[in-house]
């Protein structure tokens, strides 16, 4: 009990006497945690998001653009008779400038209206019955001619757009997105760990005194260590703490006042909780590390 | 005490209780009911880069003697010091302490074996930043002991060292002989067995020295067997105790107290003062001990 107190209060005191490195520790330890409080919801988020677009199971087919309306509605009952289709939603020309105008707004949208004809083509938005059928279907409206060049089931069929390919390019993008930031982070980890360990080699020098009279007087070597390790830990805890104490602001600033919004809803993210808790214990199992290599290299007890 | 050659050395590698004194050797398998508190068996010291600090020094030391190492710089004095504590090993040849062998205990009984002999340096070695008190305290405090023990002990040692007016100074506010009071007030605080003092009196003037002479023979008189290393022969002359004297890491001299003769603190005091020629002034801190 009175040897716990002894090791805090030695680590205290030796945080207070090396202030400058023992804050360079902290304040790295608080980026890190903080960038990873971030990314680790963002990359959730926009996980499910992609999960998300692939998931929206139907297909558009486009129709040449000069084809007429009669050769476009031909196309209609084709479609219809393929397996697995459920529903087929015709689109007419105007019907596609409609729901552009929808989506866009401002000067795109007054550009759109000043257009003389309409550059839109005649589509088809097809409905299927499960996400697995979706190659199928796709297959069956274009299927692969003799010389591998793909021949739709209508010479008026020009393209098939397939949910798949943006949440494959979604993916693609979230994916290297999600590798760049891992390298960060783990960057950052390593420069936190290297400062701790750095803190604590100052740590040591500075009680090079103390160390010698212990090692005089009989300390055990873990009487000894305890004091830099506790040390070393609680750099880790102070700025893991910092880091938690911003997120929780941003949280409640930010996220929160967000969740009314539909554009949020539906994300499935991190709990807050357990995310909380796995920052601060990674940022005590890094300080921890980087005290106890310093250790191992550096107080020969 | 002489040296031994290789082949007795050799012998007695193969048969380690085989002593050279005669009468010992008569019961081979047995050691002496109360083994020398330091005994060095043919030790040698090779330090990396291959200086040999101690070449086959064979020595014992009797408990409650109080002897002195002596021998110019570079003579192997302090590593003699280091081997006892076990910072350094030698490479080859035994070293026991109290009868046990130091090459057997582990790394981590090392710590405990520290615990039972005190240490003294020439600089002291105290913490700048702490009290007198705080720094005899952080001896216990470092080795686990309870709160009550470190409240009883220190105010003790330190009225043993006579220092008891100055628990709150720190180190920088005492004189160089108050300060190595201190130091021996903190490596004699567990009362161990041995006290090792590693040129105690080398920063300390004359008058100074004798006071601190007199301390470790008051603590060698409660039973301490104290080992002083120096070089201040005139000192070691004046103390007629056993003098071992190392030249190059051999030992060349071991000098049985002939003169020796029991005597108080306060008459020791009185002798050294007349026989090295320095007045009462000085630190007697009121010697009421005998």
């Amino acid at each position: 009990m009175s040897r716990s107190v002894f090791f805090v209060s030695e680590a205290f005191r030796a945080l207070r006497r090396s202030a400058a490195p023992s804050i360079a520790a902290i304040v790295t330890i608080m980026v890190t945690i903080l960038l990873l409080g971030v990314l680790i919801p963002v990359l959730n988020a926009s996980n499910s998001a992609a999960e998300g677009v692939r998931e929206q199971i139907g297909l558009r087919v486009f129709m040449q653009l000069d084809a007429t309306r009669a050769q476009a509605e031909r196309v209609g009952p084709k479609l219809e008779q393929i397996d697995y289709v459920t529903k087929v939603h015709f689109v007419s020309k105007e019907a596609a400038l409609k729901r552009l105008k929808g989506k866009v707004s401002g000067d795109l949208k007054s550009s759109i209206g000043e257009l003389n004809s309409n550059p839109l083509p005649f589509a088809y938005d097809v409905t299927i019955d499960d996400a697995d059928n979706l190659e199928a279907v796709s297959q069956a409206i274009q299927p692969p001619g003799p010389n591998g060049k793909s021949r739709p089931i209508d010479p008026m069929i020009a393209k098939v757009s397939d949910s798949r390919e943006q949440a494959n390019a979604l993916r693609t993008v979230t994916g290297n997105l999600k590798t760049f930031l891992i390298v960060l982070a783990a960057l950052l980890l390593v420069a936190s760990l290297l400062l701790i360990a750095n803190t604590i080699r100052l740590s040591i020098y500075a009680r090079r005194r103390e160390v010698e009279v212990m090692r005089l007087v009989g300390a055990t070597n873990w009487f000894i260590r305890w004091p830099f390790m506790i040390e070393g830990v609680l750099v880790g805890i102070f700025g893991a703490a910092i880091a938690v104490a911003i997120l929780w602001a941003g949280k409640v600033i930010i996220i929160d006042k967000l969740n009314g919004f539909t554009l949020i809803n539906g994300l499935s993210t991190v709990a807050f909780v357990p995310l909380i808790i796995g920052l601060v214990g990674s940022a005590i199992v890094v300080s921890a590390l980087g005290s106890g290599l310093t250790l191992r290299r550096f107080l020969r007890v | 005490m002489a040296l031994l050659g290789t082949r007795a050395r050799r012998r007695r590698d193969a048969a380690s209780p085989d002593r050279r004194d005669s009468h010992r050797s008569e019961e081979p398998a047995r050691e002496p009911a109360t083994p020398p508190i330091v005994e060095l068996r043919e030790a040698t010291v090779v330090y990396p880069g291959g200086h040999v600090a101690l070449e086959r020094v064979s020595v014992e030391v009797a408990r409650g003697e109080f002897l002195f190492v002596v021998g110019p710089t570079g003579c192997g004095k302090s590593t003699l010091i280091k081997t006892l504590i076990k910072e350094v090993e030698p490479a080859s040849g035994k070293i026991f302490i109290a009868g046990r062998d130091l090459g057997r205990i582990s790394e981590k009984k090392v710590p405990l074996l520290r615990r039972r002999i005190g240490t003294v340096f020439q600089d002291f070695k105290l913490l700048p930043n702490r009290t007198v008190y705080d720094n005899v305290a952080y001896a216990l405090q470092v080795i686990g002991a309870s709160r009550s023990e470190i409240r009883s002990k220190v105010p003790e040692i330190l009225r043993l060292v006579g220092l008891q007016t100055k628990l709150h100074n720190y180190p920088d506010e005492l004189s160089g002989g108050e300060q190595q009071r201190v130091s021996i007030a903190r490596a004699f605080v567990n009362h161990p067995p041995l006290l090792l003092a590693d040129e105690p009196t080398g920063n300390l003037d004359p008058v100074t020295s004798i006071g601190i002479m007199q301390l470790l023979y008051r603590i060698n008189r409660t039973g301490t067997t104290v080992l002083v290393v120096t070089h201040d022969r005139e000192m070691v002359d004046k103390m007629r105790r056993r003098v071992l004297a190392l030249e190059e890491g051999r030992l060349v001299r071991d000098q049985a107290a002939g003169l020796y003769q029991d005597e108080s603190t306060t008459e020791f005091a009185v002798r050294m003062r007349a026989e090295l020629g320095v007045g009462d002034e000085g630190h007697t801190n009121g010697d009421t001990v005998h």
